[in-house]
């Protein structure tokens, strides 16, 4: 099924079109309203004129992650605050979030995009979606929420957790699609065989997971224990939250909806663009975006984009799995979480020594965060209560800034591994990428 | 009755940490007198009397291991049922003052055993068990 005929199947020549006409109007209107933006171009020598059709994009300046902490909260923002009526965000390097606004535009964009995604995934009207997705500044759960109720899916928004009370409600109100990470879509299948029951007993038969990297392997196991067809979603809230692509039921690539999220892939090292079936970069410009519209982000994620038509009839590009990161950011339950906001943490606490390395595992099937850190001969005292007390301090003060919890091991001075050059600072034993 | 100085020693929860530690008291020559482990799920803590504490902790840190020391008490004890309740534990609770832990010598002294406290405060511990 497909929820905007006239753009999602449209004749890619006239797609091409219609994005040319789009670009020329966003990089005007970011030149006259957002002073970063300005600068970056004046700076490559570029006036809004510059910028004729799609060949000229790679004469962009890109956008990273940074370029949000800099221009904190809403220097990036191309509408005044009065018509900001949403802000969401994401956790950033440094503790601070990183925040991204939406104008009521952006708003109906973001529920036409996911009433597409969901579509897409065959949600209807007649369909009730348990979303699990948590509520809050993560653009998870209203970003589904809105999108459930544009196509007049009944919602159920129960937010993440309360695992049991989860599939009660999914028997009681017989949700038939189930929206969350694809790491709680498993811990909610254990948990009710624990139960003594099944996912395979409930009505639910679409799960649309996304918010974290996952394998191929994961998807047959999902499937497996549950029933249910799962789908991919992929999104970030820089760009706008879930909707940017999805998978279709042929669970063939993930189609970017490129009228709206203008794909590029890049060599990560060089920056330079690479052709369709290449691996590299996904860089997204947002061709409608209202509120905080942003040019050539660097996502950091890697893939590769196909464009040959699906056998869905979709003619939008379509963009593989994720296989990677181009830095060492890692997801974990959906949050994201840089090696240096750890360390940030370990330097604030006396007699812990930055050498610290971060492991990640899906325990049954939670992802578990476990950081180890070394114990200086100042933080060591004979008293296990007072070891006991740093691992707990440390603990609080990790969950303070990530809003995760993890679990602390202190570990011998020198025992973890020193590096000449990058510390190897993680250790994801998860299997979230394609390999 | 005396105080003495403890090397505690930090441990990582793992087979042959403690191995190690003993081997570089042995190869440093010092003769434990009296060893205890008190381990969690993730760490243990290798606590030890020894002759020469100096030594000792020349020889665990030129290891890379993390001591520390503390004073503890060293008490010498008739070997019979109730010397430790009677003699030590009973004093030190009427004082109002914790024992945190205790352990055995390995050998006796003449006919006596001997047991290693540590107490939140020893100062006062010595001077409640002044007499024994």
């Amino acid at each position: 099924m497909i929820w905007d005929h006239e753009h999602e199947t449209m004749p890619r020549a006239d797609l091409e079109r219609l994005q040319a006409a789009r670009l020329r109007e966003l990089v005007a209107r970011v030149y006259s309203r957002v002073p970063f933006y300005r600068r970056a171009l004046q700076a490559r020598g570029l006036g809004p004129g510059d910028i004729r059709g799609l060949a000229d994009l790679s004469a962009l300046p890109f956008t990273v992650k940074s370029d949000f902490r800099d221009n904190y909260p809403l220097g990036l923002a191309a509408v005044p605050t009065e018509d900001i009526v949403r802000i969401h965000g994401s956790s950033g390097t440094t503790g601070r979030p990183t925040v991204v606004a939406y104008s009521a535009r952006d708003v109906d964009l973001w529920s036409e995009m996911m009433a597409r995604a969901l579509t897409a995934a065959g949600v209807t009207s007649r369909d009730i979606v348990q979303n699990a997705y948590g509520y809050g500044l993560f653009t998870g759960g209203l970003g589904l929420h809105y999108g459930a109720e544009r196509i007049g899916a009944t919602v159920i928004p129960v937010s993440g957790g309360q695992t049991r009370r989860q599939i009660m409600l999914a028997q009681d109100l017989g949700s038939t699609v189930l929206t969350c990470t694809p790491s709680y879509a498993l811990y909610v299948a254990e948990t009710a065989e624990e139960m003594g029951t099944s996912l395979r007993e409930t009505k639910l038969r679409v799960g649309i997971f996304g918010a974290e990297p996952w394998s191929e392997r994961m998807r047959q196991e999902i499937q497996a224990k549950t029933g249910l067809l799962a789908l991919d979603v992929y999104g970030l809230s820089e760009i706008i939250g879930p909707g940017v692509s999805i998978e279709c039921e042929h669970q063939a690539g993930l189609h970017i909806f490129e009228d709206h999220f203008l794909p590029e892939i890049v060599d990560p090292a060089t920056g330079d663009p690479l052709p369709y079936g290449a691996k590299g970069e996904l860089v997204v410009t947002t061709l409608t975006k209202d509120a905080m519209p942003v040019i050539r982000y660097r996502t950091g994620d890697i893939t590769s984009l196909n464009p040959e038509a699906c056998a869905c009839g979709r003619t939008m590009v379509r963009m593989d799995k994720i296989s990677g990161r181009t830095d060492d950011m890692i997801i974990v339950r959906g949050i994201n979480v840089f090696p240096s906001q750890v360390e940030a943490v370990l330097l604030q606490v006396k007699g812990v020594q930055p050498h610290y390395q971060i492991i990640v595992d899906r325990q049954k099937t939670l992802d578990d965060l476990e950081v180890w850190v070394e114990v200086s001969e100042e933080a060591f005292a004979d008293e296990v209560r007072q070891l006991e007390a740093l691992e707990a301090r440390l603990r609080h003060e990790i969950h303070e800034v990530l809003g995760i919890n993890a679990r602390v091991k202190l570990v011998e001075p020198r025992s973890i591994q020193r590096s000449e050059g990058k510390a190897k600072r993680v250790i994801d034993r998860r299997d979230v990428y394609q390999s | 009755m005396m105080k003495v100085t403890q090397i505690s020693v930090f441990l990582e929860n793992r087979p042959g940490r403690l191995l190690q530690l003993l081997q570089v008291f042995a190869d440093a020559g010092v003769n434990l007198q009296a060893l205890s482990v008190a381990d969690t799920a993730d760490f243990g803590i290798a606590r030890a009397i020894v002759a020469d504490v100096d030594e000792a902790i020349a020889a665990i840190q030129d290891a890379g291991l993390t001591a520390a020391t503390t004073d503890v008490l060293r008490v010498e004890l008739p070997d019979e049922p109730g010397a430790l309740a009677n003699r030590v534990v009973q004093p030190l609770a009427d004082a109002g003052i914790n024992v945190g832990y205790v352990y055995a010598y390995s050998q006796r002294v003449g006919d006596k055993a001997v047991v290693v406290l540590k107490t939140d405060d020893v100062d006062r511990a010595v001077d409640v068990l002044r007499d024994l």
